[in-house]
């Protein structure tokens, strides 16, 4: 049964130096506020995994929380370049980071067969192209028909990380909207953190909505807002200026920094 | 008689009003953020109603008023006819082969229709680290043909790729900025029509290797008022940045 404790506990109690973690969410829920506390808890040497690294991956990139990145695609959507990131690669600021890149399809893949417990998934589409080589997938054969496939391992990371809309005070927790691949990387991390907008007294049922049963998490901490400058459907909007003001904030080292120690480190202004 | 006045338009408006005039009615669209959303929304909003537009975000035919900064806004889901998880839009919809194009964008492009959104310079030590394949290597692969958009400049359109993210094979045209290229004898990217008021020589100049034209290429007419109205009013959500 997941536990409700803080968020500062769940971390404490769950994310460790080295391990694989996951925080997903895709567009939306991407779980900023807890990030947020894994950088303030100052974690290091992280394989950081997530098929799309944004604002707060750039931010656990620049203050020196990831060894290593796994990824599809790592960019600030509709605005440009993660500075941090490309700091991190092109100058090794402020430590080197190893990559390790896949198409979405391949990471939903290895997601899907991590949530299942197989071994890998099987996808077509590295076929011909030089991401093959850069990275960890295996040819296999049909063994039916004999076709030419791409076998990508399955995704199992230490910590799995996301945020949800509702939970209820057993520690059911209820998403909706877009809803990514937050309940694969649950079902497929060995300790999950599921962050929620609000606890409920009773969870309503919605359609399309996806429902994680208490037993399939680990702990549940309460976050209002802590998707922004992401989203929660139903909740508050994306916060696209946001996004684009970070392309300025984050270009310049110094002023990364800064803006970190004001909003994410020093508690009494990070109502960002 | 009065002469009409012709409209006044960017390069990349006229891009986008290219790109979507070739997007049939009807057709499941695979779209990737920046200019593909804006040309498929175009057209969705012009000649092309029933035309159905998929974001990776796992939205099918969604219809927003605005165009989302991201492939996730909240819009696209709302709009939606179905939201869909991430394994499922790439497995049973894109690798299931139930759609026609895929639009796309890249840094850069080879004769082939080849593109690179990997790196710049070397990969272990790269000049310029870009955001990788996301659903793009798929999206070549699976969808019936493949659209690309780019701004056409030598280097974008380069003889070598500093690295092949998404194979060329299922690209069946290249709109950029000043006309639009079809791969044509033995696959190869031709210039087959220009942008009113762009010459040959321009492409040419704009290209990084030696670009075979056809013989007395299509002129593409300017954008009409209704085309230019309609691109216009597609503003991004919360209006204070310009999708690229």
């Amino acid at each position: 049964m997941a536990e409700i404790v803080s968020l500062d506990e769940a971390v404490e109690e769950l994310v460790r130096d080295g391990d694989a973690v996951a925080l997903e969410g895709f567009t939306h829920l991407i779980p900023h506020a807890a990030g947020h506390e894994v950088i303030r808890q100052q974690r290091r040497e992280l394989t950081l995994v997530r098929m799309t690294p944004d604002i707060v991956y750039d931010q656990l990139i620049g203050m020196g929380c990831a060894r290593k990145l796994v990824f599809s695609w790592g960019g600030n959507p509709g605005v440009g370049s993660l500075h941090r990131l490309r700091d991190a690669v092109e100058h090794g600021w402020p430590e080197p980071l190893k990559l390790e890149e896949h198409s979405h399809a391949g990471m939903a893949a290895g997601y899907a067969a991590g949530a299942a417990k197989l071994p890998f998934g099987v996808v077509r589409g590295y076929e011909g192209n030089d991401l093959a080589t850069r990275t960890r997938v295996a040819w296999i054969r049909c063994p039916f028909t004999g076709e030419r496939l791409a076998a990508v391992p399955a995704i199992r990371p230490d910590v799995g990380i996301i945020h949800a809309q509702q939970a209820d005070q057993a520690g059911n927790v209820l998403l909706w909207g877009i809803p990514g691949v937050q309940k694969e990387v649950v079902l497929a991390s060995r300790r999950s953190i599921v962050t929620v907008e609000e606890i409920v007294p009773e969870l309503e049922p919605r359609p399309s909505s996806v429902f994680l049963p208490s037993w399939t998490v680990t702990t549940v901490a309460v976050a209002p807002r802590g998707a922004h400058p992401s989203y929660a459907h139903g909740y508050y909007e994306r916060d696209n200026g946001f996004y684009v003001r970070w392309d300025e904030i984050s270009r310049d080292r110094e002023r990364f920094r800064d803006w970190m120690a004001r909003h994410v480190f020093d508690r009494e202004t990070s109502a960002v | 008689m009065t002469q009409v006045e012709q409209p006044t338009y960017t390069a990349d408006e006229m891009m986008a009003v290219a790109a979507a005039r070739r997007l049939r009615n009807g057709t499941v669209c695979f779209v990737g953020i920046g200019l593909p959303s804006q040309a498929a929304n175009l057209a969705r909003t012009t000649h092309a109603p029933e035309c159905v537009l998929v974001y990776e975000s796992g939205t099918i035919g969604a219809k927003p008023e605005h165009l989302p900064l991201s492939i996730g806004d909240g819009e696209l889901a709302e709009s939606a006819d179905a939201v869909v998880s991430v394994p499922e839009i790439f497995g049973y919809w894109l690798q299931g082969g139930w759609i026609d194009v895929g639009f796309l964008g890249a840094a850069q492009i080879d004769r082939r229709g080849n593109l690179n959104s990997t790196v710049i310079g070397d990969y272990d030590s790269p000049r310029v680290r870009l955001p990788g394949a996301g659903g793009a290597p798929e999206i070549a692969a699976m969808c019936r043909e493949t659209f690309v958009m780019l701004r056409h400049e030598p280097r974008a359109f380069v003889e070598e790729l500093d690295f092949l993210t998404t194979p060329g094979k299922g690209v069946t045209c290249v709109v950029t900025d000043l006309g639009v290229l079809e791969p044509a004898d033995a696959g190869e990217l031709t210039l087959t029509e220009l942008h009113p008021g762009v010459t040959v020589d321009q492409a040419l100049e704009a290209t990084g290797w030696d670009l075979r034209v056809i013989e007395d290429p299509r002129r593409g007419k300017p954008p009409t008022r209704d085309e230019l109205a309609a691109l216009r009013a597609l503003k991004p959500a919360n209006g204070d940045t310009v999708a690229r």
